[in-house]
């Protein structure tokens, strides 16, 4: 169970010599309490109370972990119920689950196409996961074999009898399998498979305290790497079961519930994408997809990308000069910052109107205009330092450029920095870009 | 192993808002859409029922737009040329209510003229019976000058008028009150000018309850994130019992989503953004539903085919 501020402090040195960065023994009780520190920033504390703070100190949700080919794909150690509280962590794993049905020749075909996807968003390349293998007829030796041909990501196992399963398990090696799943009926024969090979063990069940039964259970057998299968037919159901189970694993401190989530993303075009989102959104470590289509995958990995950026450090884009439409050297040039958003809504807009540009965006930090004005990072003498970093004169044969409505106040300083360059004043929003350049440039 | 399901208990409640009057309640509209009432966090239904489920809402323009995605000049066809007709396929299409967003210019080039703006609205009205929201431009003078002839030709019709920003909120506010009409408020991506802009309009005299927050919202990929966590402690800081933060949240991701290239275009993009049109509407549908879960009321949409994607997903969500 997790000890309250107090009574950490109980277990500390109470010597208050500020070692851990906090300026109180009590203060530093408090943010572990509220897990927002660790234990070893304290130099001082007693073996005894290591120990008995260890159990507290035991992440709420375990963490999870697949591994195969050097690859791993982690689920589980989240702290909040919010991303906003803190961050969510471990982004959940995508995988493409394919049937051992499907002959030899049509699942190495299948899964080398998802296996090579690519695709680049705010430069990061973003990728499937992994793949399920579901057990549901035919050699699944054999099928396990033909995937594990083709990709080296790690494997879910999808099956029922555990001597299928385990036929799987044999033909892979020195890797971590995630095997599902283990119910009411076959979870010991599962939970000894799961031992065996090194597996992680989904368990499956209806409603929450059948759920926690079993975990118990397989826990008792000495199996820990469990994760949960929230079985719902509908969204509103999965999502109040998801909750309840976060709620009982992060503030209850409920030891049965407190493993990553598996969700099976099913049926079919139009509502599989949702439930995936659901699933990326609210708690899921697992999310498997029925199918691949890039169309699907690439908007599922960008808003797991989303979900998961930590709230306290916005995403930045890369200072650099972003080519909008093609510009050639009369093209206007527009300065702004490198907070993603503020890039987005700038460049969107001025690609949307077709008209070519230069975006120079300058390292503010991160921060939008008018945030990174008042705080210093976006003054004169960083937008001169930019244009002539970036080498700008060089590429285009009007020296002019734009700066946002917002920073007016510093186009004469800029004009006393970059001497050869007129200043302009753009609008203050970027909606108002389009309309500014056709009318002003 | 019986478990004691934590449940949260909230003191405050998210308002119930309508939009639309019937003939009893002296508008002309088949039905109203009432939206709010919630104690709880989104669709927690085991903590307590939400009372209405949020709803979908198409967005159509007083002309036919001329930055549109192709995809959506092949959804809606001819329809498009014209309020009424576009209306009506909206209607047939699933909405539950119409926004009409008017035009900075007419396709003559011109700025839109207050009589223009005037007869699109009168023809939405008579082509459907579904509640309507007007947004204006977005262009403050313009705004002004469209939305008050707009709003005292509809007295009585208990439509929700936009824009109103910090910087423009006051005429359209004050031409609300005046002819029964409600507001939509949108402030940048912020809790705490969310809350402001609710006091500054509150403050004119306009009821709580004909207020309809906008918190604004990016894309998926385009900065859907910050939207949806300052719409989860908007929701979070109504239940605590803020007042100001109680009003339903409209947000627009069918106008966000096909402003991305992702949804908008099919040619010259990476081979790995796989089908262009399946990709645009997960686009909108999926931006639309991670803000139905962090507590959009209602969401204004665009393709005919996220429409129906989304009103299965509310379907499901309401299911306890």
């Amino acid at each position: 169970m997790a000890l309250s501020g107090i009574q950490i402090y109980k277990l500390l040195p109470q010597t208050n010599c500020k070692e851990c960065g906090f300026p109180t023994c009590l203060a530093f009780a408090m943010k572990l309490a509220a897990k927002q520190a660790e234990l070893t920033a304290c130099p001082y504390v007693s073996e005894a109370s290591k120990k008995q703070l260890a159990e507290s100190s035991q992440p709420p949700i375990r963490l999870v972990s697949l591994k195969a080919g050097g690859l791993e794909v982690k689920a589980g150690n989240e702290t909040v119920m919010f991303r906003h509280e803190k961050t969510f962590f471990n982004k959940p794993g995508l995988f493409v689950k394919v049937k051992a049905s499907e002959g030899e020749a049509a699942l190495k075909a299948k899964v080398a196409a998802a296996d090579a996807f690519k695709v680049n968003y705010v430069g990061i390349d973003l990728l499937v996961d992994g793949f399920a293998v579901e057990a549901d007829g035919g050699d699944f030796a054999t099928a396990v074999k033909a995937v594990r041909s083709v990709t080296k990501r790690p494997l879910i196992l999808v099956g029922k009898d555990p001597a299928v399963l385990g036929a799987g398990l044999g033909v892979l090696s020195g890797e971590n399998v995630l095997l599902y799943a283990a119910d009411s009926t076959n979870w010991e024969a599962m939970t000894e498979l799961a031992k065996q090979h090194k597996a992680s063990l989904v368990v499956s069940a209806d409603g929450l305290d059948a759920l926690a039964e079993i975990t118990e259970n397989v826990k008792g057998k000495g199996l820990e790497e469990i994760v949960l299968d929230i079985k719902a037919a509908k969204l509103g159901p999965h999502l109040a079961l998801s909750t309840q189970a976060r709620r009982l694993a992060l503030k209850a401190n409920f030891r049965p519930l407190g493993y990553p989530v598996i969700t099976f993303a099913e049926g079919g075009e139009g509502r599989d994408s949702i439930v995936a989102a659901q699933a990326i959104a609210k708690y899921s470590g697992f999310v498997v997809l029925d199918r691949f289509a890039p169309e699907l995958v690439y908007p599922l990995l960008v808003l797991r990308q989303n979900i998961y950026t930590d709230p306290q450090k916005p995403i930045q884009v890369q200072p650099a000069i972003y080519e909008i439409n093609n510009p050639k050297p009369e093209s206007p040039v527009l300065v702004t910052t490198n907070f993603s958003i503020t890039y987005f809504s700038v460049a969107n807009e001025v690609e949307g109107s077709g008209l070519p540009a230069w975006l120079v965006v300058c390292d503010a930090e991160g921060m939008s205009v008018l945030t990174a004005w008042a705080a210093g990072k976006f003054d004169s003498e960083r937008i001169a330092k930019t244009i002539k970093g970036f080498n700008v004169a060089d590429k285009v044969s009007k020296k002019r450029i734009v700066i946002p409505g917002h920073v007016a106040v510093l186009s004469g300083e800029l004009e006393a920095e970059l001497p050869d360059w007129e200043i302009r004043v753009g609008p203050r929003e970027a909606v108002d870009l389009p309309a500014f350049m056709k009318q002003a440039l | 192993m019986p478990i004691e399901i934590p449940k949260d208990k909230w003191p405050g409640k998210i308002r119930t808002v309508t939009v639309g009057a019937t003939a009893a309640d002296g508008g002309t509209r088949a039905k109203a859409i009432t939206v709010g009432g919630e104690t709880t966090l989104p669709y927690m239904h085991f903590e307590n029922p939400m009372p209405h489920r949020p709803v979908i809402a198409i967005e159509i323009k007083d002309r036919k737009p001329e930055d549109w995605s192709p995809l959506l000049e092949t959804a809606w066809g001819e329809a498009m040329n014209d309020p009424a007709a576009w209306a009506k396929a909206a209607e047939t299409a699933g909405a539950d209510l119409i926004v009409l967003a008017l035009s900075v210019n007419g396709l003559d080039g011109k700025p839109t003229r207050p009589e223009a703006a005037v007869a699109a609205t009168k023809a939405v009205l008579g082509a459907t019976g579904l509640p309507l929201i007007v947004f204006g431009p977005g262009q403050v003078d313009l705004d002004n000058e469209l939305l008050v002839p707009v709003a005292e030709a509809t007295k009585g019709e208990r439509l929700a008028l936009g824009i109103c920003e910090d910087k423009n909120y006051r005429t359209i506010v004050a031409t609300a009150m005046a002819n029964g009409h409600l507001v939509t408020a949108r402030t940048p991506m912020d809790v705490n000018l969310s809350k402001q802009l609710n006091i500054l309009i509150s403050d004119m005299g306009m009821p709580a309850d004909r207020i309809i927050m906008d918190p604004t919202t990016g894309a998926l990929g385009y900065g859907i994130e910050y939207g949806y966590s300052v719409m989860e402690r908007l929701r979070m800081a109504a239940l605590q019992g803020d007042a100001m933060t109680q009003s339903p949240m409209i947000v627009t991701p069918g106008f966000e989503a096909w402003k991305t290239k992702e949804a908008k275009v099919g040619h010259g993009v990476p081979e790995s953004w796989g089908y262009w049109k399946e990709r645009a509407i997960n686009w909108e549908t999926l931006t639309s539903v991670a803000l139905l879960e962090s507590g959009a009321s209602i969401v204004v949409l665009r393709h005919p085919e996220s429409v129906k994607r989304v009103k299965m997903a509310i379907e499901e969500l309401m299911v306890a």
